[in-house]
Formats: C-alpha cells, structure tokens, sequence
C-alpha cells in the first residue's frame, strides 16, 4: 500500500470520523487527568494560602538522590506527581465482610459519569475543520443529567458495600442528596431551552456566541475583530446589542445560574454539601474502608467530576469556548487552539472558585440542606419558569 | 430548671445567606492575596527553622545520664529507673567499681546502659525517681534512626548528651 492510498482511506468520511473521535476521546482523557492532578494541587495551594499556610513546597526535583547538592523545591509542584504515586503503591487492603464485588465496583462507578460527561461538551470550536466535541448530539444537556445521576450510584454501593455504619449513612445522605439537588439541576435550565429554544450544548453555545453569554445582560451585536478598526461599525454593534428583552431575560437567567452553581456543588459533593463524607461526623463517609487505587478512583472521580459541572457551567451559562470578538476555529487553527484555551481557562476559574468557595463556607447541617433544597431551590426554579415565560410572552412579540 | 435560650430573629437578608457568604469570601480572598505576596505566613519551615531558643526548661526530651562536676558517673546501678519505667526502655547491667578506682566508695555503676528510644514515652519517671539525681531528660526531642538498633541509645550516647550536671546532692562526697 502507498500513503496516497492510505490518505485516502483515512479520510473517507466514516473512517475519518471514527479515528478522528478517537485521537479526541485520547487527548483530552489525558489533558482532563491531567488537569484533575493541577486541581488537587491548586486546592492544597489555595487552602493553604487562605489559612495563612505555605502548603506543599519542598516536592520537586529530587538532586539529592541523583547526586546533586541541593533538591530543586519548584514551589511544591512535584507534590502533583508524589501523591498520586503515594496512593499507587500503598497496600489495597479489602476488609472481612465486605461485599468484594460491589466493593470493587463502586470506585469505577464514580469515576466514569464524569468522564461520559465530558463527551458532550463542546471544548472548542475546531481544528482543521474538526469539530471540538467528542458527540455533538442532540440531547447533550439531557445527557449530561442522565448520567450525573448515575455517579451516585457509585458512592450508594460503595457505602453499602463496605459493610460499615459510617460508610452506610454517607452513601444514604449521597442518594437523598442527589435526588433533593437533581430536581433543582433540571429544573433550573428549563429556561434556558426556552430561550435557546435547543438541547444541543454546541447549539447553546452558538447561541450565546450570537446574543450574548446568558449571565451577561448586555452583548454588542454582530462584534468581530476587524470592527475594531471601523470606529462608526464599532458604535453601530454596541447599540443593536442594547434590547429590553436581554435586559429583562437577565434576571431569571441570572437565577437559574445561581440554583445550577449551587446545584452543581451539591451534586458533586463539594464543601458546603459534602455530607456524604462529612469527615468530622462520618469518619470519612463512603469511603472509609477504601485504601490505595481504591481510594485514589474515588479521589478522581470527585475531582473529575468538579471538572464535568464546571465545564457544564461554562458550556451553558458562559459562552463555551467563546470569547468577545476572538473568531471560531475555522478562521485558521490558531484561532482553534485559543478557543480551547479559552474553555479551558473558564473551566479552571469556576474550578478556583468552587476550591475558594470550599475554604470560606462552614459544611450545612443535614436538615439544612434538605430544606434549602426542597423548600428554597425548587420552588425558586419553578417559579423562574415562569417568569421566563412571561417575558418570552410579552416582550418577544 | 431548664433555661430557654431564645434564636435571635434572622432578617431576610441573613436568612438567604448570600450577604454572608460574600463577606466571607472577600475574608478569605484577603488572605489568599496576602498570602499569595508571602506576607502573613505563619508556617514554621520545620528542619531549617526551629522552636529550640523558646523550649522551657520543664521540657521534656530524651532522658540522658549525667556526670557532676567532678567527673563521676552520678548512676549507682540501683536500677529504680528500669523497674519503674513504663514501657521498659531501659535496660542496665551494673558492675562493681573496681578496688583501684577513685570511686570505690559508691561501690556500683552501670557497665552498660541502654535506653530505647523506640520505646520511651518520655514520661520523666526515670527522672523522678531516681535517688542520685543521675538521669536527666533534656531538650533533644528530633531522635531518628533508620532502624531498631539505631534507636537505642548506649551509655556512651546517653552520657555525651546528658553532660555535666553541678549543684545538686553529693551523698558521696568525703565532707559529708
Ligand atoms: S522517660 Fe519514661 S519511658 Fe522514657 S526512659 Fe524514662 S521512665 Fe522510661
Ligand atoms: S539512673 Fe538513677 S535510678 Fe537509674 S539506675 Fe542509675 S541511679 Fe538508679
């Protein structure tokens, strides 16, 4: 076979999809592993920071063992490579009485929704014409729920499995949880399809590249890069973005955002909403029987999942990838990888802030936390419905 | 009688938390930022910086053998300290001072003294009860060793650590 025919074969439009899908699913496994090591790092950094700590800074280049005089600290950063290998090489210890199948099942349970969650997500426009998501498919925001809801399951058996009390009535607060928050998740972007009118993130995406990110009430219409040079083209856009119906659609926009935010910290176990592992009542909630590779997946898994809603966040709520006046990939592939850049970027300031939100806020008692969810969030979402509604009503026509 | 404490009245505004999460936020974001400038950091960067200038003297390290001024072993072998030591970290063998020796006098002292660092929970009983004023714990708290042996430390450690303690009992001396 000669490489023109190879060329050819690669490029047939199945084939081209298939390994195009592939090299995707590949790269951005490792960059999102990747990226969940940063963020156990960040969150150590950051906490420690905000409690007047130094944090891990001595893990670096160790010069010492390779003959050198002095280790180089590198500010702590090889701690992203210690720890995990830490947890690698410790003993797996299973203890008697456990369920062992669904012992070791449970971990891979959790870790897996938010990786499928991250098949949705559209992380940039395109690179030599290939689109940035790994499926673009019509129900990716009802995707996203479906299997969310599913990383529950994971925490569930492991609490059972263990055998143990402590890590029983931390899978029990895990489900109840769950199901308090997922009505509020759903509910809050009911308005979102109505002001979109679509279920398809890419679509929401484009949407907000046209009218403006939906927490933004205000956004210049018709904005690119060579309007910059055009002073009275400039003026023309800033005026057609300014409509009383962005302005008045702000407001619910604006809640669901909030109920989504808080919704997506209780979904993934974060401080205030970590009852499941609450470590002061509970040990260390579900996974307190587990060591070593066990242990580390559940880590992951809650890491990965940070990542999985803040992407969400940043797919839905804050244009995607797309930035104010940068162009999409198919203006040259430079202007790809800063769309990817910019995802990334928004990805990781909702993860900072979901990390600064966990070092300021004391954890929520138990009865607490079901009465804002029962009692606060869904009515508030029911009623932001609504109120979209209206507006949609009188102001669109 | 059971004392009824009354819930202060919460307004509105405290009741949807969010003014006071905000103000919390902005607390912590100031310590994030001043931290972040390497100002207002309270870690002690343990190996290089150390706390040994402000130990009391009550302090209570490694237990260590003394000699007095003039250069006696103060330990008479009378082994009080290994029976009362709790978890049984030290072990003697006494011997007799021989004839010869300037210290005939007090008869006995430890041929070999051993205490087990891996062992002792640096209670202070060997110190109080030992009637010869002879075992000390001092301030040398950072005791390593890369294995069990290493952890015991001999006679010849325990008296080089302790040193010279003056001014206290002298059963032994001639004026006496
Ligand atoms: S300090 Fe306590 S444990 Fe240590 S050697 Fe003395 S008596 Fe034993
Ligand atoms: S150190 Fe004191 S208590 Fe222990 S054997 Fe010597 S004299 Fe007796």
């Amino acid at each position: 076979m000669d490489t023109a025919l190879i060329l050819h074969f690669l490029t047939t439009p199945l084939v081209f999809l298939i390994w195009t899908t592939f090299l995707k699913t590949f790269i951005l496994l490792n960059v999102v592993l990747g990226v969940v090591s940063v963020t156990v790092f960040a969150e150590r950094k950051v906490s420690a920071f905000i409690q007047d700590r130094t944090g891990p800074n001595r893990v670096g280049i160790p010069m010492t063992l390779l003959g050198g005089k002095k280790d180089i600290p590198l500010w702590g950063l090889g701690q992203m490579i210690a720890d995990p290998v830490k947890l690698l090489t410790k003993e797996n210890f299973v203890p008697a009485g456990v369920n062992k199948f669904f012992f070791w099942l449970a971990p891979k349970l959790v870790l897996l929704p938010p990786l499928l969650v991250l098949a949705v997500l559209p992380f940039g426009s395109s690179l030599f014409g290939v689109e940035m998501t790994i499926a673009n498919i019509n129900v990716g925001v009802l995707f996203i729920f479906a299997v969310t809801s599913l990383s529950v399951y994971g925490i569930t058996i492991a609490g059972w499995a263990s055998n143990s009390k402590f890590p029983f009535i931390g899978g029990i607060r895990s489900s109840s949880q769950m199901i308090s928050y997922e009505l509020s998740l759903g509910l809050s972007i009911i308005p979102i399809f109505m002001v979109c009118g679509t279920l398809n993130i890419n679509e929401i995406v484009d949407w907000q590249i046209k009218n403006g990110w939906l927490v933004a009430p205000y956004w210049p219409h018709g904005f690119s890069l060579d309007q910059l040079l055009h002073p009275k083209d400039l003026i023309h856009s800033l005026i057609a973005g300014v409509s009383l119906e962005r302005f008045l659609l702000w407001i619910p926009m604006m809640v669901s955002f909030v109920i989504f935010l808080v919704s997506i910290f209780a979904e993934t176990n974060r401080l205030p909403f970590d009852l499941p592992e609450a470590e002061q009542e509970l040990v260390g909630g579900y996974h307190t029987e587990y060591s070593s590779m066990n242990f580390a997946s559940f880590f992951l898994g809650e890491y990965a999942a940070m990542f999985a809603g803040s992407g969400a966040i940043v797919s839905i709520f804050l244009g995607g990838w797309s930035l104010p006046i940068i162009p999409d990939g198919s203006h040259g592939w430079v202007w790809g990888l800063v769309n990817i850049g910019a995802w990334f970027a928004k990805v990781s300031v909702i993860l900072l802030f979901m990390i600064w939100i966990r070092w300021t806020l004391p954890r929520f008692r138990y009865d607490q936390l079901m009465k804002l969810g029962w009692l606060g969030f869904f009515p508030i979402a029911l009623f932001n419905i609504f109120l979209t509604a209206i507006i949609l009503a009188v102001v669109h026509h | 009688m059971a004392i009824v404490v009354n819930r202060p009245k919460l307004t509105f505004a405290e009741k949807c938390y969010l003014p006071a999460i905000f103000a919390g936020l902005a607390i912590t974001w100031k310590h994030l930022k001043r931290a972040l400038f390497n100002k207002g950091i309270v870690t002690m960067q343990y190996p290089e910086e150390k706390w040994d200038a402000n130990l009391p003297d009550w302090y209570r390290g490694a237990p260590t053998l003394v000699v007095d001024e003039n250069g006696r072993e103060k330990c008479v072998s009378c082994q009080l300290c290994e029976f009362i030591c709790p978890p049984r970290a030290i072990t003697i063998k006494p011997m007799e001072i021989p004839e010869n020796d300037k210290w005939r006098k007090v008869e006995k002292r430890p041929e070999e003294f051993d205490i087990d660092m891996a062992r002792c929970i640096y209670c202070g009983l060997c110190e109080e009860v030992c009637p010869e004023e002879a075992i000390f714990l001092r301030k040398d708290y950072s005791i390593t060793g890369l294995n069990r042996a290493e952890m015991v430390h001999d006679k010849k450690t325990l008296y080089k650590l302790g040193g010279v303690m003056k001014g206290l009992t002298f059963k032994w001396n001639e004026l006496k």
